[in-house]
C-alpha cells in the first residue's frame, strides 16, 4: 500500500483464513458501505438543520410577503395578495416611507445625473472589447451598471433640497458613512497601537470595550449621554448657549447621533482585525523599507496597504452585511424618529411586523435582502479586481 | 387589621361567586399560577405588581406581572393568542383595541362573572367605562382598573401671578405659553418651558393631537365621532379642521423643550411637577403626581381644566371651518366647543378565553380584587400607579383625595375637570373599530411625527393620514369598517 488509497475490502463470503478462523467483525463489504453512508450520516443532521433554520423560514417569509395576516375565530389566517405588499412599498402609500420623496431634478441634479449616466456607459462600452465573453461580461456589468445608476438616481433625487430620504436611502447612509468612517478610525488605532508606545496593551483593552457592550445597552447611554435637558452633558450644553439646540429634533442630527453611537460599538471590530493583519506583516519588508530609505507614508502605502488589503476586504465585507441590518440604536435613541428620519429598513420592518403588518414586514426583509445581495456582489466586483490583478 | 379581613372577605365572596364552593376558604387558589401581561412600567404595571403578594396570602394564586414596551403589548397580546401558544392568561390593556380580541373570541366574556360579583360594585363604576370601556358587541369583556380623559394642567400660581384664566380655547393655551415659555418658572434659575407635551413617535403623541382636533371635528355630541363620516367611512382628516388642529399642535412646539419630539409623557410629567413648564395636556396623573412630596415641586400649584375648545368647527357637508352658534356647536359653552377626549379609555382587564377555567377564575378574581373599592381607592389616589378615578364613589369622595395629601380646593379643581370631561354631552369617544392601532399609531403616529419634524407640511400630513387610513379601510373592507364604527358609537339608524 504505497500509492495511498485504501486497501480494498474482501468480498463477501470470502473464504476463512488458512489458519481456518472466520472472522468475527461484520463482512467487509458490509463495512465499506457504512462507512460511505457515515459521510451522509453526519452530514444531513447539519443539512436538515439548516434547512429548517434557514432556508425553510426564507421560503416561509417569501410565501408571507405574498399574503395578508387576518385574524379570524380561533386563530389566524393568511389571505393571499400577489405583489400588493411590494406594489405598497415602490408605488403605494409607503413609497415615501420606503424611498422617501423624490425632489423635482434641479439643473445641478440634472447635469450629476448626466456625469453618472455617460460614466455608465463607457463602463458599458469597455465591457464589449474585452477579448474574453463578451456577451456575458455585458450583461453582468449592465446589471451591475443598473443598479449602481438607480442608487445614484435616488440619492440625488431624496437627498438634495425638496427631496426627503426613505428608509432605504437612511440605511445606505448608515452603512456608508458608518463602515467608511469605522474602517478609518480602526485603521488609525491600530496603526498607533502597533507602534512601541507607552500603555499599548492598556489601549488594546480599552478600545475593545464598546464592543463587549450589548447594543441595546449602547443605544440607551448615548440617550442618556444626548439628552440635552438631563444628561451629563447638559451643564456643559448651557454653558456653551446650546441648550436650545436639539439634535433630535433635526433629521440629519438624529442621523448623526445615531452613526456617532454605531461608529462607538463597531470601530474596535474594525481595530482589533486591523491590528492581528499589522502585527503579522514580516517585519523584514518593513525593515528592508526603511533601510532603502521609504518615508512612513512610504512604507504604508508600499509595503503594509497590499498586506492588509485582503483582511480589510473580508472586514468591511463583513461589516457592509451587518450594517444593513442595523436597527437596536435608532430604535431605542430615536425610536425611528424625528418623523421617520432616522428609521432603517430593519426598523421598518420590525415596526411594520410589530404592528402584525406581516405580509407588509417580509416585503421590506426581502427588499433589504434584494438590496444587501446587490450591494455586496458590486462590493466584491470591485475589490476582486484590486485584489488580483498584479500590481 | 379591620380593612384587610374585609378585604379577605371580598376576595373569598368573589371567589365564592364562581362556584367553587367550601374549598376557597382555606386558599382557593393554592398551586395555580397566573401570567398576566401588561405594559413596562412604572405605571400600571406598579400597583399589580405591590398587591400580588397580598392577593397570594389571601387566596395561595401566584400572580406573575410579565411587562413589555407599550409599543409591543398589542402585538404580544395578538400572537400569542391567535398563534395559540396562550402563555398569558390575563392582559390589563387598551380596552380600545377589543375590536381584535373580542371578534375571533380571544378574550373570555366576563358579563356572568361581573354579574354574579357583588364585591367588584360594578354599578360604582361610572357608566362610561362599565358601559362602553369594558363592553364590546353587547357583552363585557373587561374589568376597568382606570379612568382615562385628557385634560389640560395648568400651573395656578404663575396664572394668579399674571393675572391670567385658564385656557378655554386653544388660541388661550397658545397665549399663555407663549407669556411663560423661557421664563424660570421654578426658581432654579434656568429658563423653562410654556408648554410641555409628550411628541415622542412610537409613544402618546397620536392621542395628544387627537385632544387638540377633537373641538374642530366634533360638535354635535358624542355619537356624531370625531374620525370619520357615518355615511361613507371617509376620514374627517381630510378637512381644514383637522389641518387647523394640526396648526395649533405643531405651534405648541414653539413654547416647548428643544427635544420635546423625543419626548414621552414619563418625560412630560417629570418635566411639570418639577416645575419646567407652565402648561400640560395629560391624562389624570399629573394630579396626582403633583402632590408625590418626594419628586413635587408644584405641590397644591396645579391646576386641571377640561381640554380647550374652539371657536370654530368642522362643517361635515363643504369641510369648511364655520363658526360655533346654537345649531353648529348646540353643547358649546361660552361660545367655545369643547369635546373632551377620552382618550385610550382606561387600562382594563381582561382574560385570555384559552386558559385552563381554575386559572381563569384566579385571574378573574385578581382582577375584581384589584378594581374592588378597598383597592381601588387607594390606587387612584398614587400618582405612580397610572390609575386614575373611575368610580362614581371616587368623584363624590373628597376624603380619598385629602387623605392623600391634596388639598380640598386642588381635589375639587381636579375632580371637577374630570366630572367636567365624564359628563360632557360631546365627549370624544376612542377609536375602536377593527384594527384602530394601525390607523392611530401606525398611519396617524407617524405622519404627526413627520410633520412635526418638518420632514412634511400640513398638508402632506392631512393628505398622507387620509390616504393612509382610506388603504386601510378598502383593505379591511368599507362596509364592514363602517358597521363597526356606527356600532361603537351606539348609531342607531
Amino acid at each position: 500500500m504505497t500509492n495511498g488509497r485504501p486497501r480494498a475490502a474482501p468480498a463477501v463470503g470470502a473464504r476463512a483464513s488458512p489458519s481456518g478462523s472466520v472472522p468475527t467483525g461484520p463482512p467487509r463489504a458490509l463495512t465499506a458501505r457504512l462507512e460511505q453512508q457515515a459521510k451522509l450520516l453526519f452530514l444531513w443532521p447539519a443539512v436538515l438543520m439548516l434547512v429548517f433554520l434557514s432556508i425553510f423560514p426564507l421560503f416561509v417569509s417569501l410565501y408571507l410577503s405574498l399574503t395578508r395576516l387576518e385574524f379570524v375565530p380561533g386563530g389566524f389566517a393568511l389571505r393571499w395578495v400577489g405583489l400588493a405588499n411590494y406594489r405598497k412599498l415602490l408605488f403605494g402609500i409607503e413609497r415615501e416611507h420606503f424611498l422617501g420623496l423624490l425632489a423635482g431634478p434641479s439643473p445641478v441634479q440634472r447635469v450629476a445625473l448626466g456625469v453618472i449616466a455617460i460614466g455608465l456607459v463607457v463602463f458599458l462600452a469597455r465591457s464589449l472589447r474585452r477579448p474574453e465573453r463578451p456577451l456575458a461580461g455585458l450583461l453582468g456589468r449592465s446589471l451591475w451598471a443598473a443598479a449602481v445608476g438607480a442608487v445614484a438616481w435616488l440619492l440625488a433625487r431624496t437627498l438634495l433640497p425638496g427631496g426627503r430620504p426613505g428608509t432605504l436611502v437612511t440605511t445606505l447612509t448608515y452603512v456608508g458613512v458608518g463602515v467608511a468612517v469605522q474602517y478609518g478610525l480602526g485603521l488609525g488605532l491600530a496603526v498607533l497601537c502597533a507602534q512601541q508606545i507607552a500603555g499599548r496593551r492598556f489601549f488594546r483593552v480599552v478600545f475593545l470595550l464598546p464592543m463587549m457592550i450589548t447594543p441595546v445597552g449602547i443605544a440607551y447611554t448615548f440617550r442618556i449621554l444626548m439628552d440635552l435637558g438631563k444628561g451629563p452633558f447638559a451643564p456643559v450644553w448651557r454653558g456653551l448657549g446650546l441648550a436650545e439646540v436639539s439634535w433630535a429634533s433635526d433629521p440629519w442630527g438624529a442621523r448623526i447621533a445615531v452613526m456617532i453611537g454605531d461608529v462607538w460599538q463597531w470601530t474596535p471590530f474594525m481595530f482589533v482585525v486591523l491590528l492581528a493583519a499589522l502585527e503579522s506583516q514580516p517585519p523584514e519588508l518593513l525593515e528592508a523599507a526603511t533601510v532603502d530609505g521609504a518615508d512612513r507614508w512610504q512604507t504604508f502605502w508600499r509595503i503594509t496597504w497590499p498586506q492588509i488589503a485582503p483582511v480589510t476586504a473580508t472586514l468591511v465585507l463583513i461589516r457592509i452585511i451587518e450594517a444593513f441590518k442595523i436597527v437596536d440604536l435608532p430604535n431605542v435613541l430615536t425610536s425611528g424618529g424625528p418623523g421617520t428620519a432616522t428609521e432603517s429598513l430593519t426598523l421598518h420592518a420590525f415596526i411594520a411586523w410589530r404592528t402584525l403588518d406581516i405580509g407588509g414586514s417580509a416585503a421590506v426583509a426581502y427588499l433589504l435582502l434584494l438590496v444587501v445581495t446587490l450591494a455586496v456582489l458590486a462590493y466584491l466586483r470591485l475589490v476582486r479586481r484590486r485584489l488580483t490583478e498584479p500590481t | 387589621m379591620k380593612r384587610r379581613l374585609s378585604l379577605r372577605m371580598a376576595v373569598l365572596w368573589a371567589a365564592g361567586t364562581l362556584g367553587a364552593g367550601p374549598a376557597w376558604a382555606a386558599g382557593p387558589f393554592e398551586g395555580v399560577s397566573v401570567n398576566i401581561l401588561t405594559f413596562t412600567g412604572p405605571q400600571i404595571a406598579e400597583p399589580l405588581q405591590r398587591r400580588a403578594p397580598d392577593f397570594e396570602k389571601l387566596t395561595g394564586a401566584k400572580i406573575n406581572v410579565i411587562t413589555v414596551p407599550f409599543s409591543d403589548l398589542y402585538q404580544k397580546m395578538l400572537t400569542d393568542m391567535a398563534t395559540r401558544t396562550n402563555s398569558y392568561h390575563a392582559f390589563v390593556f387598551a380596552p380600545q383595541w377589543l375590536a381584535d380580541f373580542a371578534t375571533p373570541g380571544y378574550l373570555e366574556a366576563l358579563t356572568s362573572r361581573v354579574a354574579a360579583d357583588k364585591a367588584l360594585q360594578w354599578q360604582d363604576i361610572a357608566p362610561f367605562f362599565r358601559n362602553f370601556s369594558a363592553m364590546y358587541a353587547g357583552r363585557n369583556y373587561t374589568v376597568p382598573v382606570d379612568g382615562d380623559f385628557q385634560m389640560v394642567y395648568y400651573r395656578t400660581d404663575l396664572l394668579a401671578q399674571g393675572g391670567l384664566r385658564p385656557p378655554e380655547t386653544w388660541d388661550d393655551y397658545l397665549k399663555i405659553a407663549a407669556a411663560f415659555d423661557k421664563k424660570d418658572l421654578n426658581g432654579d434659575g434656568t429658563p423653562d418651558f410654556g408648554s410641555c407635551i409628550a411628541k415622542k413617535r412610537n409613544a402618546q403623541s397620536y392621542w395628544m393631537v387627537w385632544s387638540v382636533a377633537g373641538g374642530f371635528l366634533q360638535s354635535q355630541g358624542t355619537k356624531q365621532g370625531s374620525f370619520f363620516d357615518l355615511e361613507t367611512m371617509k376620514p374627517l382628516v381630510g378637512s381644514d379642521a383637522f389641518a387647523e388642529a394640526l396648526r395649533v399642535y405643531v405651534a405648541t412646539g414653539k413654547y416647548g423643550p428643544p427635544d420635546e419630539l423625543n419626548w414621552d409623557v414619563g418625560d412630560s410629567r417629570s418635566a411639570f411637577v418639577t416645575g419646567r413648564c407652565a402648561l400640560t395636556v395629560d391624562w389624570g396623573d399629573i394630579g396626582t403626581l403633583a402632590i408625590d412630596p418626594k419628586t413635587s415641586k408644584v405641590m397644591d400649584k396645579v391646576g386641571a381644566v377640561i381640554l380647550p375648545g374652539t371657536h370654530r368647527v368642522l362643517d361635515r357637508k363643504t369641510g369648511k371651518l364655520v363658526p360655533c352658534d346654537k345649531t353648529t356647536c348646540p353643547y358649546a359653552v361660552n361660545g367655545v366647543n369643547h369635546a373632551p377626549f377620552a382618550a385610550f379609555g382606561g387600562w382594563s382587564g381582561g382574560i385570555n378565553a384559552a386558559a385552563p377555567p381554575r386559572v381563569k377564575d384566579a385571574a378573574y378574581a385578581f382582577l375584581s380584587y384589584m378594581s374592588q373599592p378597598a383597592q381601588s381607592n387607594v390606587d387612584v389616589t398614587i400618582g405612580i400607579t397610572g390609575f386614575n378615578p373611575y368610580r362614581t364613589s371616587q368623584f363624590k369622595s373628597l376624603d380619598l383625595w385629602l387623605k392623600a395629601g391634596m388639598s380640598r380646593a386642588a381635589a375639587q379643581n381636579y375632580l371637577g375637570a374630570i366630572a367636567a370631561s365624564l359628563n360632557s354631552p360631546n365627549m370624544v369617544l376612542d377609536l375602536r373599530i377593527p384594527q384602530n392601532q394601525r390607523y392611530q399609531q401606525v398611519v396617524l403616529d407617524t405622519a404627526v411625527a413627520k410633520l412635526l419634524a418638518r420632514q412634511t407640511t400640513i398638508d402632506q400630513a392631512v393628505t398622507e393620514i387620509s390616504e393612509g387610513w382610506e388603504a386601510i379601510t378598502n383593505e379591511l373592507g368599507r362596509d364592514k369598517q363602517l358597521k363597526a364604527y356606527r356600532e361603537t358609537l351606539n348609531v342607531e339608524r
